[in-house]
């Protein structure tokens, strides 16, 4: 028995010897060290074919980049390869583990702490030759410890959206388009009838984040946390008083996935929503008319929220100077417009914004926002930390708003300091 | 007896003879699978565990030089201190903890109900009962996961039916507020006693321990029994055709009635079925993951956050693989542990004194005639008197 056991063993022992042995075995090929670091500095460079992984917001998406990649692979002379990612931060993930990880990517600034932090990521930001024509916020949105890391592919911003039919029902006019809060509460009371809320947003701080933005606060202010402020707690009881009278509501308390459904479906009459929400009424509600408005102004003016994502570049590509210039070029004005066009993104250069918005009157408002928007720290934790502060928000209508921020205040203390 | 024992060894050692080589035939037949099963499961899990221990953070291998070993910290990170990172894993042990209790006994119990049913010889159909039964064990967890998100939306087919028998329904999937606390706030005990909300444990306050699983978290209990009770309906069924039927009816014989020859003759013999299916339950209900992933991806007020969830969330989404690997282990210590606890309970015990007191002759009546005098003495385990040797003769009673 003791024999068995002992014979056992040492099978269990020959089988691990031999695995470690077969895993060091594939350090030669697939486990090679990172060679390069997040530093700024000298690109490689090389022939090798290179890969651009998106996560596609749909088919016009995809064929207008894969377009885009074969143009430029074309005038280039260099290979080049549009991977769809179907669950884009875990094939990212798979591929800085495996040391593999595609060259280009699309990157969202509350991953890119995360990544820049492994040194996964390549700070090419300061060698774009078009580096100056960026809007400064984005800038900002993919700079990680003074470091400009990647281009910003496109952005959103969040802009009031009315639902025509039932603003002209209500009796209001152009003239009665809310830019005060006092306002926005009285036309939402108005537009408020059996069935309809006046004024529906997802429950998250990436569309109540706004208030917060009108009334002066945020999240993160010159490297401080200042989400327990009392700009915020107002910004949050304002919104609180608003739904406990029923003319504000979340989308999700009307049965609504997100404000775009409640709204498209007529169960609210505006909604807080990017300009993606184009796309969604003309797929899904063609016979709603809408108008879309700038935000109403708070007690510190106007504010609001922007989205984005960036052209993120491994470390460890084999061709960075390759892949410079893909951004480069996907960033041009010309790509931009295009892009635009095909897929309704607002275009992240300054020079692409004349001909965006004589293109696109009346969505106007959503390309102003790009002046005042804030954006998503960029901090390593954050999206844990706004991901809780979504929870304690799907609470708020029975909770404490002062309460609610001294949690955000100390988580993210957490990780700003 | 030492003499029959050396003998064979020694002849093993000299290997000689036509045993010769058996023992590397064997190796090589056992090979494929030690190596298939090393190279997908050992040394993952062992990896693992390394990277658990260790400050990867998920670029390159984990086996690479500038790996560092630290020890417990990512353990700590999760389990001490008020941080973020030890609230959402407290949140995501008591959401779970809650679907386990409330999953394993009501899947196990419906399982066996509905393998009684399909057992029965007078069934007519029983065959596409027992398919129909088991037929949401062969979907897809996504696919059903999807229907359910429809059924139990706010206008689906669930609201509608309650609707029309004038019952308002809620907002399954958004609805955060634990049932315990609904319960408790029906009869206007909204804050917990100071007690409760004061102390803590792994950053989340009893008073929200005692929460209950949430709205949106029942529908997963929901949709968790009906999926699964199929295939321990499979699993009792296999257990109740072994029973010979002889036993059942020397049961009738001796008069007890159909509850007695269900909770004493039938429920003993499926003790061993009853051990899988509790154990499979448990291991299932600790590491529930797709749901969630496709469902509501921990939403509402991360009431239906789990720590498989979490764990893949920490390390793919904020690569902190360690966080992610420790999260992971946790959760298999207390599988682990939750398995040894559920064997030493269903363990075959002595008889009782009480129980074995029931089966004592009573003194014999007066009127009573041989014939009911030997049915009574038919079930005769030994008395408490006997102990260590009916030990074993219980045990193999206990085990057919």
């Amino acid at each position: 028995m003791t024999r068995h056991s002992r014979r056992g063993l040492l099978g269990a022992g020959a089988l691990l010897v031999t695995g470690a042995l077969a895993l060091t075995g594939c350090g030669g090929s697939g486990f090679e060290e990172p060679a390069g670091t997040g530093e700024a500095g000298e690109l490689t460079s090389s022939d090798e074919a290179i890969t651009l992984l998106i996560g596609t917001s749909g088919d016009a998406e995809t064929d207008a980049v894969t377009e885009a990649v074969a143009a430029w692979s074309e005038e280039s002379g260099i290979d080049a390869e549009v991977k769809v990612a179907t669950d884009l931060p875990q094939e990212l993930s798979q591929g800085f583990a495996a040391g593999d990880p595609p060259d280009l990517f699309y990157l969202a600034p509350e991953a890119l702490a995360g990544y820049a932090g492994n040194g996964s990521l390549k700070a090419y930001g300061d060698q774009l030759e078009n580096k100056d024509d960026f809007y400064p916020s984005l800038v900002e949105n993919f700079t990680f410890e003074d470091e400009f890391y990647c281009a910003p592919k496109d952005f959103s911003t969040l802009g009031l959206v009315i639902n025509k039919g039932l603003w002209d029902a209500a009796g209001l006019t152009d003239d009665d388009i809310p830019t005060t809060w006092e306002e926005l509460s009285s036309v939402a009371q108005t537009l408020t009838t059996d069935g309809v809320v006046g004024l529906g947003y997802g429950w998250e701080w990436q569309r109540i984040g706004t208030f917060m933005a009108q009334a002066g606060g945020g999240l993160v202010e010159d490297g401080t946390a200042i989400a327990s402020s009392q700009e915020n707690v107002d910004a949050l009881t304002y919104v609180q008083d608003q739904m406990t009278a029923g003319t504000f509501a979340y989308a999700q308390d009307v049965g609504a996935g997100w404000g775009g459904e409640a709204f498209g479906k007529g169960q609210t009459a505006m909604t807080i929503e990017g300009n993606w929400i184009t796309g969604a009424m003309t797929n899904d509600f063609p016979d709603v008319e809408y108008v879309v408005a700038e935000l109403p102004e708070g007690p510190a003016g106007k504010g609001t929220l922007q989205f984005t994502n960036c052209l993120g570049m491994a470390a460890d590509s084999g061709n960075q100077e390759a892949a410079l210039d893909l951004a480069e070029y996907l960033t041009s004005t010309e790509q931009q417009l295009a892009f635009s066009e095909a897929f309704g993104v607002m275009p992240s250069i300054q020079s692409a914004a004349d001909q965006w918005t004589s293109d696109n009157p009346d969505l106007a408002a959503f390309l102003a926002g790009a002046d005042y928007a804030q954006g998503i720290p960029t901090y390593d934790g954050t999206a844990d930390v706004i991901t809780d502060f979504n929870s304690e928000l799907q609470g708020l209508k029975a909770g404490d708003p002062q309460q609610i921020l001294d949690t955000v205040q100390s988580n993210l203390e957490a990780i700003v300091s | 007896m030492t003499a029959t024992a050396t003998a064979p060894r020694r002849a093993r050692n000299t290997r000689s003879g036509i045993r010769r080589g058996e023992a590397l035939a064997g190796w090589v037949f056992t090979l494929p699978v030690i190596l298939i099963l090393g190279v997908f499961l050992l040394i993952p899990v062992l990896m693992a565990l390394w990277v658990s221990v260790s400050d990867w953070t998920g670029r390159g291998s984990p086996l690479s030089a500038n790996v560092g070993f630290v020890g417990l910290q990512n353990y700590a990170a999760v389990t001490t201190g008020d941080g973020l990172a030890t609230r959402d894993f407290g949140t995501a042990l008591r959401n779970n903890t809650w679907y386990v209790i409330l999953v394993v006994p009501l899947q196990t119990a419906l399982s066996l109900f509905l393998a009684l049913l399909v057992n029965g010889a007078i069934l007519r159909g029983r065959g596409i009962f027992r398919t129909a039964f088991y037929f949401p064990s062969v979907t897809a967890s996504v696919a059903i996961t999807v229907l359910f998100l429809f059924l139990f939306s706010t206008s689906g087919v669930v609201n509608e039916i309650l609707g029309a028998i004038g019952i308002t329904g809620p907002n399954w999937f958004a609805d955060p507020r634990g049932l315990l606390h609904i319960l408790f706030g029906a009869v206007g005990i909204t804050d917990g006693p100071a007690v409760l909300a004061e102390g803590d444990f792994l950053g989340l306050s009893w008073w929200n321990w005692l929460a209950g699983p949430s709205v949106a978290m029942t529908v997963f209990i929901i949709m968790a029994i009906f999926t699964t009770s199929g295939t321990f309906m499979l699993l009792f069924l296999a257990a109740l055709q072994n029973i010979s039927p002889e036993v059942q009816e020397a049961a009738m014989v001796d008069g007890a009635n159909a509850w007695e020859r269900f909770w004493r003759v039938t429920l003993p013999q499926l003790k061993p079925a009853l051990f899988t299916v509790l154990t499979l339950g448990l291991v299932g209900c600790w590491q529930v993951f797709d749901q969630i992933y496709t469902g509501t991806r921990g939403q509402p007020a991360k009431t239906t956050l789990t720590p498989a969830y979490l764990s893949y969330d920490a390390s793919f989404l904020d690569q902190d693989w360690g966080q992610g690997a420790a999260i992971a282990f946790i959760l298999f210590a207390i599988i682990v542990v939750l398995t040894i606890f559920q064997r030493w309970a269903l363990r075959d015990r002595p008889v009782s004194a009480r129980r074995a007191r029931q089966y004592q002759l009573a003194p014999r009546p007066a009127t009573a005639s041989p014939a009911t005098v030997a049915a009574n003495q038919v079930p005769s385990p030994p008395g408490p008197a006997q102990t260590p040797a009916a030990d074993r003769g219980d045990d193999k009673e206990a085990k057919p």
